[in-house]
C-alpha cells in the first residue's frame, strides 16, 4: 500500500482563488504514526479526505503502491464527529464486517464481542447507539473502524470534543494499534496529544505543508517560524498570514 | 333535536351489531385504502430513494410534479382518470370505470407522491448526514438505500399512515371513477355523502364513527412511534431525572 504520493496537489473552490490546498508534495512511508498538525482551518480535514479518497484534488496526483479502489478497502477512517447507524451498537459493528463480506456470522459475532469488550462497550452492546454519550459514540466508532483491521486508520481530530477520560481511553487503544500493523495517520490539534503519539508530524498552515519530519525533531526544534509559534501555542485561532 | 338523537342512537345500532351493509362498506374501504397504500409504498419508497440519491435527466420535473399532485384537488384527479378509463378514454378496454381498481388507481395516484416526497426529503438529508461514513466504508448509494431506509424507519412509517390517511378520507376522486354503486364500489365516504343527500344521517353518522376512529388509530400510532423514538434518543437524559 505503502508508499502514499502527493504529487503538485492542490484542491481549491470553483468559487475563490485561494487555494483550500497548495501544492502539496509529499511521501509518507508505512512506518510509525504520522500526526497531521496545524492551527484550525490549516487544511488537515481535507488532507485526511485527499488520502482516503473522499474527495479528489483539483491538481495534481495521489498515488497508493497499490491501485486506489484496492487502497481504500483496506483503510477506514474516524470523524471528529461520530456518525454511527440509528441501531444498536453491536449491529453498528456488525454493518462494517458485512459490507466486507469476509467472516462467517460465527466470525464476527466473535470479533464483534471481542472488540466492544476491549472498547470497555460490553454492557452497550444491545444500547442504541444514539444514546450512547458523546465519548462511547466516538469508542463505537473507533472500534467500527478497526473491527475490519485496516492497514491505514485515518483520524480526524476523534477527541477534540471529548472529555478527559474518554480522550484518555481512546489514546490508550490508539498506542495499541501503533504496535499493530495498521499505519495510523491522524490530525490534531492538541499538542501534548501529538507528542505521545507521532512517530512523524506533518505540519500544515494555510492549506501548505511546512514541515515533514520526525516527531522528536519537531518539537525539540521546528524548523519554521510558524512551526516554533505554532509549538509556543501562539498559533490557534489566529490568522498568521502577515508572518509569512 | 330529536332527530339528531335517534340518528346517533340508530348508529350505534349499526356499529354495534354490525349491520351487514355497514360492514361490508367498511370492509370495501379498508381494502381499497390498504391495497393502495400498499402500492403506493411499494412504488414510492424506492422512486424517493433514487430521487434523494441520484441525479438524473427530468429529476427536476419529477420533483415538481410531485409536488405539484401532493397539493392536487382530488376531483381533478378523479375527473383526469375519468376521462383516461372510461369508454372511449384511450384505457376504455381495459373496462375499469366503476369498479374498485379504479378506485385503487385514483388513490395510488394521491398518495404516491405523499410518501415519494417524504422518502426523497428524508433520504436525502440523512445521504447528507451518512455519506463520508458510508463511502470510507465502502458502501455505495445503491447499497446504501436499505440502511437509510431502516435507519429512517419511524418516519417513513408515519409517512405510510399519512398516506393512508388521505386515501381512506378522500371521497371525490372515488366516487367520479368509483360511482358509488352499492355492493360494489360504495366506501364509507361516498356512503355519507349519498346517505347525507338523502337524508339518512343514522348509516352516515356511524360510519363518520368509524372513520373518526380510524383516524385517530392512525395518529395515535403515527405519535407514538416517532414519540418512542424521541423517548429512546433521550432516555440519557430521563435516566438522571
Ligand atoms: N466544503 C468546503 N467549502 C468551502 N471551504 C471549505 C470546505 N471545506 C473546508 N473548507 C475550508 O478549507 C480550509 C481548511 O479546512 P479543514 O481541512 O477542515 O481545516 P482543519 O485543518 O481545521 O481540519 C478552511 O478554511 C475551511 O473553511
Ligand atoms: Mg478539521
Amino acid at each position: 500500500m505503502f508508499p502514499l504520493i502527493f504529487e503538485q496537489v492542490s484542491l481549491g473552490l470553483n468559487s475563490q482563488p485561494k487555494l483550500l490546498l497548495d501544492s502539496i508534495n509529499v511521501r509518507i512511508e508505512k512506518a510509525g504514526t504520522l500526526l497531521i498538525l496545524g492551527p484550525n482551518g490549516a487544511g488537515k480535514s481535507l488532507f485526511l479526505r485527499l488520502a482516503h479518497q473522499l474527495i479528489k484534488p483539483t491538481q495534481g496526483q495521489i498515488s497508493w503502491a497499490i491501485p486506489s479502489k484496492l487502497a481504500r478497502q483496506q483503510q477506514a477512517m474516524v470523524f471528529q464527529h461520530p456518525i454511527l447507524l440509528n441501531r444498536s451498537a453491536y449491529a453498528n459493528l456488525e454493518f462494517a464486517l458485512k459490507l466486507k463480506n469476509e467472516h462467517t456470522k460465527i466470525e464476527q459475532q466473535h470479533l464483534i464481542e471481542a472488540m466492544l469488550e476491549q472498547m470497555n462497550l460490553q454492557e452497550h452492546a444491545k444500547t442504541s447507539a444514539n444514546v450512547l454519550s458523546f465519548g462511547e459514540q466516538q469508542k463505537l466508532a473507533l472500534a467500527r473502524a478497526m473491527i475490519i483491521k485496516p492497514k491505514v486508520l485515518f483520524l480526524d481530530e476523534p477527541t477534540a470534543s471529548l472529555d478527559p477520560s474518554a480522550s484518555y481511553q481512546i489514546e490508550q487503544f490508539l498506542s495499541e494499534v501503533a504496535t499493530t500493523s495498521t499505519k495510523i495517520i491522524m490530525a490534531s490539534h492538541d499538542l501534548n496529544q501529538a507528542k505521545r503519539l507521532a512517530d512523524q508530524v506533518l505540519f500544515l498552515h494555510q492549506g501548505k505543508i511546512l514541515e515533514h519530519t520526525e516527531a522528536a525533531l519537531f518539537f525539540k526544534k521546528p524548523q519554521s517560524k510558524l512551526g516554533k509559534l505554532f509549538l509556543a501555542g501562539e498559533l490557534l485561532w489566529k490568522d498568521n498570514r502577515s508572518l509569512l | 333535536m330529536s332527530d339528531i338523537v335517534d340518528a346517533f342512537s340508530e348508529a350505534w345500532q349499526l356499529i354495534l351489531q354490525l349491520d351487514p351493509a355497514f360492514v361490508e362498506i367498511v370492509l370495501l374501504s379498508l381494502k381499497v385504502s390498504t391495497i393502495s397504500v400498499a402500492i403506493a409504498t411499494l412504488i414510492g419508497l424506492p422512486l424517493g430513494s433514487a430521487l434523494g440519491l441520484y441525479r438524473f435527466p427530468g429529476q427536476q420535473f419529477i420533483n415538481i410534479a410531485l409536488n405539484t399532485l401532493m397539493g392536487f384537488p382530488p376531483v381533478v384527479v378523479g375527473l383526469l382518470l375519468y376521462l383516461l378509463i372510461s369508454r372511449s378514454g384511450p384505457f376504455g378496454v381495459f373496462e375499469l370505470l366503476f369498479t374498485p381498481t379504479a378506485m385503487i388507481i385514483a388513490q395510488v395516484i394521491l398518495v404516491t407522491p405523499i410518501i415519494a416526497a417524504l422518502t426523497r426529503q428524508t433520504i436525502q438529508d440523512t445521504w447528507a448526514h451518512y455519506h463520508e461514513q458510508l463511502r470510507s466504508m465502502g458502501c455505495s448509494a445503491t447499497r446504501a438505500i436499505p440502511t437509510l431506509l431502516w435507519d429512517k424507519r419511524a418516519t417513513l412509517i408515519t409517512a405510510v399512515l399519512a398516506g393512508f390517511g388521505r386515501a381512506s378520507g378522500e371521497v371525490g376522486a372515488v366516487m367520479i371513477v368509483g360511482g358509488n354503486i352499492d355492493h360494489v364500489t360504495r366506501v364509507m365516504t361516498t356512503a355519507i355523502a349519498l346517505e347525507v343527500s338523502k337524508g339518512d344521517l343514522a348509516l352516515a353518522l356511524g360510519l363518520g364513527v368509524v372513520l373518526i376512529t380510524l383516524s385517530l388509530i392512525i395518529n395515535t400510532l403515527g405519535y407514538c412511534l416517532q414519540s418512542s423514538y424521541a423517548l429512546k434518543t433521550h432516555s440519557v437524559l430521563n435516566s438522571f431525572r
